[in-house]
């Protein structure tokens, strides 16, 4: 019982009232979630740092004016604060938004491999290859539930919340995603295996 | 989809935001005190 986690909506109640230390926990609770997000459309750890900031600067004025009224969808709130930011961020530097990893950084980089060997790291390494070429290719849509569900954790539910389409768009487009993947893979008779 | 993606790996390490930027929205947080008259919202920053 001593485990059992305060929820989002008593928290921001809290905090509302005056408890400061509801947004630590909320900030704990949420901050790799929210930053990952941020992250992984900007692949730049100043500017996501800039944009987490200005998002909870948004939380906290909309807390405390009273103006927010989303009890219970906190996460999914934060989430849209954040994506309209990341927006605005393009808009005013004329990108566009693009999961493209960087010199300092590359999702598959940080991909452990408890192999030892040279001969896996190298399988190791052609397979991870592939798979960003492979994902690389799909429709954007499909791309982004993807890379939400599979590189985020998000569930189906905080997806569809964040790109507006309902949860079976979102299972659809998950369920699209991995047969062009199998797709391809059968075509090309490509070997994704250790 | 388990048998092609390495399920741990893609999950991959935790990134999180730099320490000081929480502290600043903590403390940014503690000074704010937003106060509504009307349709008007006056927001006061202590120092």
């Amino acid at each position: 019982m001593a485990n059992v986690q305060t929820p989002d909506a008593l928290l921001v109640k809290n905090y509302v009232a005056g408890d400061e230390n509801a947004l630590t926990i909320l900030i704990n609770r949420h901050q790799s979630k929210i930053y990952g997000f941020i992250y992984s459309k900007l692949s730049d750890r100043d500017i996501s740092d800039d944009i987490f900031q200005d998002t909870f600067i948004k939380v906290i004025k909309t807390l405390k004016s009273n103006s927010y009224n989303e009890e219970g969808k906190f996460l999914p709130w934060v989430m849209r604060i954040a994506h309209n930011l990341i927006i605005d961020h393009y808009r005013r530097n004329k990108k566009m938004p693009m999961y493209r990893e960087t010199e300092d950084f590359s999702i598959f980089s940080i991909m452990s491999d408890n192999m030892p060997n040279i001969e896996s790291q190298l399988i190791t390494s052609q397979v991870e290859n592939d798979l960003r070429k492979l994902i690389e290719e799909l429709p954007a849509e499909q791309k982004e539930v993807l890379m939400m569900r599979m590189y985020q954790d998000l569930s189906f539910k905080e997806i569809s919340e964040m790109t507006g389409v309902s949860i079976n768009t979102a299972l659809g487009r998950m369920r699209y995603a991995i047969m062009n993947l199998r797709k391809v893979i059968d075509k090309h008779q490509i070997i994704l295996t250790n | 989809m388990a048998k092609i993606y390495p399920q741990e790996a893609l999950k991959g390490s935790k990134i999180l935001p730099k320490k000081e930027t929480i502290q600043f929205l903590l403390n940014y947080s503690k000074a704010l005190n937003v106060i509504k008259v009307g349709k008007i919202s006056i927001e006061i920053l202590a120092n």
